[in-house]
């Protein structure tokens, strides 16, 4: 079976945060404990929706060290393809969902002196279990949390309260902005950046931080790129000897599934690499939506990242 | 399962054995008549009952005899056992998993209770009973990962990740097929992989470390690896060369069959969930050549596979001048016969020797 081992939980708890996020709360199903995790790690949640399953991947937010129960919360995107929706509208205190174990792809570097961490949006969750995390091991760290309003900064009031002189907070309505440049320049030798938040405020951070000479590996960043929708189109699996439709809402890589080919995966976010794929035929142009394959890769239509990358054309064949 | 550990030695007198038990679940390494190097790993989820792949970390007759050994190894080399100080969380994951995994496997031998970061651990084998506080280094008479893997066979490398790459940042390592943890601590995986020959060319590392790099929590992974070891020495270390290098050379005709031994590492690959570093146990077992051809289906392909390697590997692997003799013996035990596919002894099905 592809993916990380999967887990059998109930929803204990559902909270609405503000008018677009909700917190959803999960505890085994056999009232077992759950695998401890490291800060900053996700799950990826399935969704039975109707006919068809929506596996989609949420930051974990609750204390990595509380084995009873993991937490959520989730932005709703009314543009999206549905699965933030689904869990806004449909789930109920009370259902029984299935998680993967935790991944991890926005791990800390424990060697860091001090950990920066720089915030945008819903992107601060993997923050507050690394937060969480280092508090217990006595790390050095602050945070930069920047959101459209105070209404919408999920959680802002709870970290400035308890951690009044790591936290910062900035608020768009207000005019306020992170001054980067300045925070950036006064960093001790030894002092990692960490950024989760809109693409936009990603290549800003690891721009400036580059044009300031920061090395590449003191620079993480996570971006999960919901799949986005598109037009329809067919591909042929060349392995199975199966011709598929990848409907408008649906990605290539839930399409392969729904024809019942075991395709492997992960992250389902186009940053992990493990459902790359190799491509046999291409009569049309791939559209790369993925961070894993470098730019000569998407250049050369030889391989594809199916969760997140479509097609338009006449003929795509996969290796699959 | 009651296990009677052996009282013997890896060293001076060699008083090692394998009983009949330990020779037929002995991880024979080769699946079919010849060898190259591959990718060849596949999940570490229980196997065969019985075998060495049963557990997620196998005990058996040799425990008390190794941990005596290792005991010996650290005493006149302390830095065999190294951890960089952001390590140290990934060295309690590692105590964790092995503590959970062992009392778990094996409860008429280990236990451990646990109340809070109270935690009680009861090793019956080597006479251990100790409470200490979980993540409080103060507690525990060493660092976390000294303090387990001195009371676990085998090897253990733990790899930080970063950088989409592996780093060898700690270990315990007195066992080890000629490498040094003290030369390549701080190393990442394609640096520490430099002296392998062939590999390299045909892309095996790119693709393994891809492979490792997305092992997860409660999915871990195993593959088998050999050389050869002349007399049953645990430490053939890089460092102590000029001990067992040299007898080598005390090889003949007539001990080969009791003092050549085939040297199997079961590696497994787990990922620690506090730290999100790896860990890369390597389990050492020795089986004498005499004791492998008790299994005919091991003598002949141990016979098929040495005479037709490639030559960088005896080469590599340390034992080029004494592979003719080897192959003089083992041709004794080459009927010519098949063999069946798989690693298996096969004793009931596979014909006796017909010569």
């Amino acid at each position: 079976m592809s993916g990380a081992t999967k887990i059998n939980v109930r929803v204990s708890e559902i909270v609405p945060l503000n008018e677009l996020v909700t917190r959803f709360k999960f505890e085994r199903t056999d009232g077992g404990q759950l695998p401890t995790f490291s800060g900053g790690a996700h799950t990826v949640v399935e969704m039975k929706d109707e006919d068809r399953t929506r596996l989609n991947p949420y930051s974990l937010m609750s204390d990595p060290a509380d084995r009873s129960a993991y937490t959520i919360s989730v932005r709703r995107d009314d543009e999206g393809r549905g699965g933030s929706l689904f869990l806004h509208q449909k789930v109920k205190v009370g259902d029984e969902m299935v998680l993967s174990n935790p991944v991890n792809l926005f791990s800390l570097d424990l060697r860091a002196k001090k950990h920066l961490m720089i915030a945008g949006g819903i992107g601060i969750t993997p923050f507050l279990a690394q937060i969480k995390q280092l508090d217990r091991n006595h790390g050095n760290w602050e945070l930069h949390y920047a959101a459209r309003s105070e209404d919408l900064a999920s959680y802002a009031r709870e970290l400035k309260s308890e951690h009044p002189n790591d936290v910062h907070v900035y608020y768009d309505v207000k005019g306020e902005a992170i001054n980067l440049q300045h925070l950036l320049d006064g960093q001790p030798l030894g002092t990692h950046i960490y950024i989760c938040g809109p693409k936009g405020m990603i290549n800003w951070v690891r721009g400036t931080a580059k044009e300031l000479g920061w090395p590449r590996e003191a620079v993480h960043y996570e971006e999960f790129l919901a799949p986005k929708p598109g037009k329809p189109f067919e591909v042929k699996l060349a392995v199975s000897n199966k011709v598929i439709e990848v409907s408008e809402n649906e990605s290539l890589l839930e399409a392969i599934e729904r024809a019942g080919v075991d395709a492997p995966y992960l992250c389902r976010g186009g940053a992990c690499g493990q459902c790359e794929t190799d491509v046999l035929e291409c009569d049309g142009k791939i559209v790369h939506r993925d961070h894993w394959l470098d730019p000569e890769e998407h250049a050369s239509n030889k391989k594809i990242m199916p969760c997140v990358s479509r097609f338009t054309g006449k003929m795509l064949v996969l290796d699959r | 399962m009651t296990i009677q550990f052996n009282d013997e030695t890896f060293r001076d007198d060699y008083s090692f054995r394998n009983s009949a038990w330990a020779i037929k679940r002995f991880p024979f390494p080769f699946d079919k008549d010849d060898y190259m190097y591959s990718v060849n790993m596949e999940p570490h989820a229980g196997g065969r009952e019985g075998s060495v792949f049963d557990n997620r970390f196998d005990v058996d007759e040799h425990y008390v005899a190794e941990m005596r050994d290792r005991a010996m190894v650290l005493d006149q080399d302390p830095l065999r056992c190294q951890s960089l100080p952001h390590m140290t969380l990934a060295g309690w994951d590692l105590l964790e998993l092995i503590m959970e995994a062992k009392s778990e496997d094996y409860p008429d031998l280990f236990e451990l209770h646990r109340d809070g970061d109270k935690w009680r651990w009861i090793n019956k084998p080597m006479g251990i009973d100790d409470t200490f506080t979980f993540l409080d280094e103060t507690t525990l008479p060493y660092g976390p990962m000294e303090y387990i893997t001195r009371q676990t066979q085998g090897d253990f490398a733990v790899l930080d990740q970063r950088d989409d790459n592996l780093w060898m940042d700690a270990g315990m390592i007195t066992t080890q097929a000629d490498w040094s943890l003290d030369f390549d601590i701080g190393m990442n995986f394609f640096e520490w992989h430099a002296p392998v020959p062939l590999a390299h060319e045909k892309g095996i590392f790119v693709r393994a470390l891809k492979y490792l790099l997305n092992i997860q929590q409660g999915s871990p992974a195993r593959r088998l690896n050999w050389t050869m070891t002349v007399n049953p020495l645990l430490d053939t270390s890089p460092e102590n060369y000029h001990k067992w290098g040299v007898q080598k050379t005390t090889l003949t005709p007539e001990n080969l069959g009791s003092k050549q031994h085939l040297r199997v590492e079961l590696q497994t690959f787990f990922r620690l969930p506090r730290s999100n570093a790896m860990v890369f146990p390597i389990r050492c077992y020795l089986c004498a050549f005499q004791d492998l051809m008790s299994v005919p289906k091991w003598g002949r392909r141990l016979h098929r596979v040495i005479r037709d390697l490639p030559e960088e590997l005896p080469v590599y692997k340390g034992f080029a001048a004494n592979r003719p003799m080897m192959l003089d013996y083992l041709s004794k035990f080459d009927d010519g016969l098949p063999t069946s596919p798989g690693i298996w002894p096969e004793v009931k099905t596979e014909p006796a020797l017909q010569m």
